[in-house]
């Protein structure tokens, strides 16, 4: 049976990325993109988590614990940036 | 693997896929961005969740072994998002975006005030 | 209040060597023992940056009530998730402002992640004086229902658990 829901989930999640891909493009102020670019990578950290089921393999975790580091970091640096307009506190 | 477990599994799947489907679609087609801060925030953040419970059932199962670090990304986001939420609602209140008509209340131009 | 020099804060090293054992993926003396040397030395090198955290009075009422906000995400999500899907008119947004009785920096960081995390509602800002949050909701029929829900719901039971003077 996960040899079904696994590409259905796929599926969804990969429906899920275009829709945040159409509102990173559309997005009429910066915040909107960068909500966004959010909210992508942390999808795609999902569907990460989700290939290393479809393969039974383990080694997938450490690239999605970096990409939700590295998006939080990134995400809050922008934001700095719009508040401050420089990135030092 | 037996055949409950990986009931179980598809479940927390399907259920984790639907509910970051759900923010997704949240963040295309509400009407402005404080109301678009909503769907990202707590439909993604559970439906990670979900993808990762069912892969902590998976490989436990499989490993014969508790394997319990990827609750570790679990408590990473959900420590992450709100701050990030935070931070952005904050940016955009600064820029003065504008907000859905209906919306009540008095909004503050910038930091208290 | 004893707080050792060499061991600034217990809780935070406990949670690190936690962190450290999930990390590895695997429970053996060595790691336990790295772990608990990284748990002692990351506090001790980053004391200064650290923020006071006041000591847990109930340690039992502080995991039911962790058990009830973890529920409350996942209402929260259904509502959330209803009110996405369903027509946009029905959308009934609005700003709060929360007079806040938490004085405490970590508690007040805790509330407010908690707030964002669980019922309609997004921590937007916080006056310089700490004294009023702002949220924004995403339904609020009734504002000062939803206030009062709020605040009798999380910050009077953070106030109970944590050991801090509210004034």
């Amino acid at each position: 049976m996960l040899a079904y829901v696994i590409p259905l989930c796929m599926g969804l999640l990969g429906l899920a990325l275009v829709l945040n891909m159409l509102r990173l493009v559309r997005g009429p102020s910066v915040p909107d993109r960068v909500l966004a670019l959010d909210t992508l990578y942390i999808n795609g950290l999902a569907l990460i988590v989700l290939f290393g089921i479809w393969l039974a393999s383990d080694i997938f975790f450490e690239a999605a614990l970096l990409i939700a580091v590295f998006g939080f970091v990134g995400t809050v640096a922008v934001g700095k940036h719009l508040l401050h307009g420089d990135l030092i506190d | 693997m037996p055949f409950w477990i990986e009931l179980l599994i598809c479940a927390f799947l399907l259920l984790g896929s639907l509910f970051a489907l759900v923010g997704a679609i949240g963040l295309y087609r509400l009407p402005d961005f404080f109301t678009r801060l909503h769907a990202p925030t707590k439909a993604t953040t559970l439906g990670v969740g979900g993808i990762i419970i069912a892969s902590v059932i998976f490989f436990s199962v499989q490993k014969q072994g508790l394997s319990l670090h990827e609750l570790l990304l679990t408590l990473f986001l959900f420590i992450t998002a709100p701050v990030s939420a935070h931070m952005l609602s904050k940016a955009a209140l600064q820029q003065g975006l504008p907000a859905m008509d209906k919306t009540r209340g008095r909004r503050w131009k910038d930091d208290g005030f | 209040m004893t707080r050792f020099a060499w061991l600034p804060h217990p809780g935070l090293s406990l949670l690190l060597t936690g962190v450290w054992l999930l990390l590895t993926n695997q429970l053996s003396l060595g790691h336990l023992l790295l772990g608990l040397f990284l748990g002692w030395v990351i506090p001790l090198l980053l004391r200064r940056y650290l923020i006071f955290v006041p000591r847990v009075r109930k340690p039992l009422k502080l995991c039911l009530f962790l058990l009830k906000v973890f529920w409350d995400i996942v209402v929260a999500n259904l509502h959330v998730a209803r009110l996405v899907l369903g027509p946009k008119e029905r959308l009934n947004p609005a700003f709060l402002e929360v007079p806040m009785v938490i004085e405490d920096e970590f508690l007040l960081a805790t509330l407010a992640c908690i707030i964002s995390l669980t019922p309609g509602t997004v921590s937007a800002g916080l006056t310089p004086d700490r004294k009023t949050l702002l949220l924004h909701a995403l339904d609020a029929p009734d504002i000062k229902a939803l206030v009062a829900e709020l605040k009798h719901r999380y910050e009077a039971p953070l106030l109970e658990i944590f050991e801090c003077s509210p004034t």
